[in-house]
This record gives structure tokens, C-alpha cells and sequence, in this order.
């Protein structure tokens, strides 16, 4: 029953995104193409960051950052269903556990994340950065759209409003992507900045992704801190989708 | 069957049921009536699974709203006030969304949809994006989603609100012929006549209490058959008569302008709760 109830909500949540799926894959290449233009090329060919060309240093970076900001993209979705169609009380109404629920939303995160991360390995490509796309990259990958799409879910159900909604994208989403390790080493920040960076999720993404896509070792407490927070992000979740019932 | 016993729902300081107590029978087409902020949807909401109660017990077709929330859940549809459909999705996805979540299979969803399509009136528009559709086809959408699970009960809540009288009609039409196949329809309305028209029992809410409930003929005959309403001073009084004739030498014997007119639903709430239910 559990998998059932899942796989409607993952069902409808695939229908609206294969409609919109030129709109959506353009969308999700405005943002790359604009930093690759902006810090890639901008900053010049030449530029080397940790002993690469900048621009292969950026690549994982927006792989880091564009799988995270589609997954939470959900919450938007979520929000145009609650409070504009009002199709939640639709899904509220049937025999379907929350958890069902959740999962199916989280599934749709991830299946985001996972196109967008194919948009920017095709804008790498054509800019002539070919990277190692082993499992481990995968693995981060799936894991930050996991935590960000378990992260939208539950905000999704504490907002009152659409505008509440962005407005908490400004807050958590924003700085994230910045600060992250996207688009610049963390490790030439201040020790202070770079201890409190550590609790971003994203910083961890950013860095599993570079790592394996430089095919250098990987740091198996990145991937569990990822995994771990996810989880309790799930929960919580779960835990806020009950709560929203009233 | 709809079983309901001492239900109480609060909202913070606000009490929106103060202890309902109420069974409707299989089959029966029941209207639920009441001003706005009476109850009528919080009730439909804690019936469906929307809301919690904050005390009190419900069972549909013997299945407790809580205990045994999912087989409750399947035994309902619910037409709710606000258009609630897809409107990104077509109305065959929206059925087909509707029946999956009711974890019909492939096969019981495909004959459902023909069926249901074909029993509305739209199996013309069954590829057509719901956000292309009139008010009123997006209503009979909504019913048809409602029935995609053949649910035995079918709650309505204000299921014509903002159409215009034909296509109410057509609703109403659509309604009888519903529970006319032997399912149980739970209707909430503003429009009384709708009440008159299709229910074989009513109960009026008013502030979170039922303070009537009977056939609409019989709590009709309770105040008389002819209404006779006066206006004075702008302001209306409403007499009751059991004959024209007596309501006639009432006219004779007063003063001011009547008009006469069958005594409705309205005049039973208002005589009873001493305001109009719109």
C-alpha cells in the first residue's frame, strides 16, 4: 500500500514535470550557462584553482549547487498544490499513508536533481570539460537531492503562503549556494568561516562531487554526514506532513 | 452508513461542533444545512479525513474515521466547495491520478474512466486540459473523480455553488441519479431548494449544534403550508396559514403589502434558529 501511494504521487509529480520538460530543462540551463559565462570564462582560461582550470573546479560545483536548488524546487510545487489548486486535501482524502506521501515528493526531488545534473554535464561537455562520472558521483548526488528534497517537503508544509515560501528560499537556499564551495575552494576562507561552513550540507555535496569527479578519493563522513541529515530531514518530514492535517 | 456520535471539533477558542449526533442510512440522500461558520464542512472534513475530531466518534459503513482510517477513507468520495482538480493535468489524467491513489489497477482505472466519462456527459473533453473547461464541467469533472473508487458514500459539499441555474439543474440531475444507483450522498448547500429538491431528510446546523432534523415535508408542515410575508416599517413579518383562505382573511383584516407564497426550508430555520441560512 505504502509503495502504491508513493508511486501515484510520484506518478503525478512526473506528469507535470514531462509537460513542462522543455520549459524546465532551459530553466535549468540559464543558471549554469550564466556562472559558466560570468566566473567561468570571465575570470579568463588560464585561471587555476587547486591545481585545475577553474572551469573544470566550477563544473562540479554547479552540479553541486543546480541538483540542489531543482530538488527543493519541489516546494514550490507542492505549495502551488496546497494553496492554489488545493489538490493536497485531494491527496489528504485518499487511502494513502503520509509517509507515502513524502517519499513520492522526495522521488520527484531527486528525479529533478538528477535532470538538471545531466544539463550541466551536457553544458560541461560542450565547453569541453569531460569529468569522471563514476558511482560515487552518483552517490553525492543523489544524496543532496535527497536531503533537499526532504528539506522542501518539510518547509513546504510549515509556510502559510507562496510568498512565505520564497521568502525562505532567500534565507536557506541563497546563501547555501554561495557559500557551499561552489564556486570557490572553502578552504581559502578564514578558519572561523570555514568551521562554520562545515554544518552546511551543501559544502559536503560540493566537495563528494568534486572528489569523485576528479577521481580522487572519496570521504566516506561527507557522504554519511549527507545520508544522516537526509534521513532526519525525512523524518521531519514525515513529522510536518502530519502536523499540516490540521 | 454514517454514524456519528457526540462529535466535537474546536479551532483554538473557537468551538466548530459542539457535539453532533447523527445517522444517515445506506442509500439516503441527506442534506446537511446551516448558515456559513455552522459546522457543515468541518463536519465533512473530519468525515473524510481532512480534520480531527477533537472528541467524539464516527464510523462509515462501520469503518471508525480514526481506527480504521484508510478503509474509511476508501469507503468516501468527496465533491469538495473549492475546485480542487488538476488543472495542469487533462480530465483522464485527473481520473486516473484519482484512481491510483485509490490503488485501483491499470485495468479497473481504464473501464472506471470510460464508464464514468461516458456517464457524466463528457467523453468528448476526456483529453481536454481541466483549466480549458467551464465552471460547470469542471464540477461534474470533480463528481466523476468523486465516483472513480465507487465509493458507497458521496459527500458534497455546496456542489453547485456559483453556477448558473441550468447547469444546476444538471447537477441536481446527476445527484439523483447517483444515489438512485444505491450510493449514500451526504450534500451540504446555501441553496434551499436544492434541499427541497433532492433530500429525504435534512438537518439543520446552527453554531455548531443540528437544531432540526426531519423530512423537509414534515418540518415544513410543522409551520403551515402558505407563508404570508408583510413589509412594515422595512422590515419583513412572516406568517404561517395552513389554507389560502385563511392567509386570504388575514390580508382582509390587516393593513400594509403581503405577498403570499408557499411556506419553504427557509422559513423552518429561520423560525427555528431565528436567522436566514444565506
Amino acid at each position: 500500500m505504502l509503495l502504491r501511494g508513493c508511486l501515484a504521487i510520484y506518478y503525478r509529480e512526473m506528469l507535470i514535470l514531462r509537460k513542462k520538460l522543455f520549459k524546465q530543462m532551459a530553466s535549468m540551463s540559464v543558471g549554469p550557462i550564466l556562472y559558466m559565462i560570468a566566473f567561468g570564462f570571465g575570470m579568463g582560461r588560464d585561471v587555476q584553482v587547486q591545481g585545475r582550470l577553474y572551469i573544470e573546479f566550477l563544473i562540479p560545483g554547479l552540479i553541486a549547487m543546480n541538483s540542489m536548488t531543482q530538488a527543493y524546487a519541489i516546494a514550490s510545487e507542492i505549495n502551488i498544490a496546497r494553496f492554489y489548486w488545493r489538490i493536497f486535501e485531494e491527496f489528504q482524502a485518499a487511502p494513502i499513508r503520509n509517509m507515502a506521501y513524502v517519499t513520492g515528493e522526495v522521488l520527484a526531488g531527486i528525479t529533478r536533481a538528477l535532470l538538471s545534473v545531466a544539463v550541466v554535464i551536457v553544458i560541461g561537455l560542450l565547453s569541453g570539460v569531460v569529468l569522471s562520472y563514476n558511482p560515487w558521483f552518483w552517490l553525492a548526488i543523489v544524496l543532496n537531492g535527497f536531503l533537499f528534497s526532504s528539506l522542501a517537503v518539510c518547509l513546504a508544509m510549515l509556510v502559510r503562503s507562496h510568498a512565505d515560501q520564497a521568502l525562505l528560499t532567500n534565507f536557506v537556499i541563497t546563501p547555501m549556494a554561495f557559500l557551499g564551495g561552489t564556486f570557490f575552494p572553502v578552504e581559502r576562507m578564514p578558519q572561523w568561516a570555514q568551521n562554520l561552513l562545515q554544518f552546511l550540507p551543501l559544502t559536503h555535496a560540493a566537495h563528494s562531487i568534486r572528489s569523485a569527479a576528479f577521481g580522487q578519493p572519496i570521504e566516506p563522513g561527507s557522504y554519511g554526514l549527507l545520508a544522516i541529515m537526509g534521513t532526519v530531514l525525512f523524518v521531519l518530514a514525515f513529522y510536518c506532513v502530519t502536523q499540516a492535517k490540521e | 452508513m454514517i454514524r456519528i456520535q457526540k462529535l466535537k471539533k474546536n479551532y483554538k477558542n473557537v468551538a466548530a461542533l459542539k457535539g453532533i449526533d447523527l445517522e444517515v442510512d445506506g442509500g439516503e440522500l441527506f442534506a446537511y444545512l446551516g448558515p456559513n461558520g455552522s459546522g457543515k464542512t468541518t463536519t465533512i472534513k473530519i468525515l473524510t479525513g481532512l480534520a480531527k475530531p477533537s472528541s467524539g466518534d464516527a464510523t462509515l459503513h462501520g469503518f471508525h474515521i480514526e481506527r480504521d482510517a484508510m478503509q474509511a477513507k476508501r469507503q468516501c468520495g468527496l465533491v469538495p466547495q473549492t475546485i480542487n482538480l488538476d488543472h495542469e493535468l487533462t480530465v483522464f489524467e485527473n481520473l486516473d491520478l484519482h484512481g491510483r491513489l485509490f490503488h485501483m489497477s491499470r485495468g479497473e482505472r481504464m473501464d472506471r474512466i470510460d464508464e464514468l466519462l461516458e456517464y457524466i456527459e463528457i467523453a468528448d473533453r476526456r483529453n481536454s486540459p481541466v483549466k480549458q473547461l467551464s465552471g460547470g464541467l469542471k464540477r461534474r469533472v470533480m463528481v466523476a473523480r468523486a465516483l472513480m473508487h465507487s465509493p458507497r458514500i458521496l459527500f458534497l459539499d455546496e456542489p453547485t455553488v456559483g453556477l448558473d441555474p441550468s447547469i444546476r439543474r444538471r447537477i441536481w440531475s446527476l445527484i439523483k441519479r447517483i444515489q438512485q444507483a444505491g450510493t449514500t450522498i451526504f450534500l451540504t448547500t446555501h441553496y434551499i431548494e436544492e434541499a427541497e429538491f433532492l433530500a429525504k431528510r435534512v438537518a439543520f446546523l446552527d453554531e455548531g449544534r443540528i437544531v432540526a432534523l426531519d423530512s423537509p415535508q414534515n418540518l415544513m408542515a410543522r409551520l403551515g403550508v402558505w407563508a404570508l410575508d408583510r413589509v412594515t416599517d422595512g422590515d419583513m413579518e412572516t406568517a404561517y396559514f395552513q389554507s389560502r383562505e385563511e392567509a386570504n382573511r388575514h390580508i382582509n383584516e390587516q393593513k400594509g403589502s403581503f405577498s403570499l407564497r408557499r411556506v419553504n426550508l427557509e422559513d423552518v430555520f429561520i423560525a427555528i434558529a431565528g436567522k436566514r441560512v444565506l
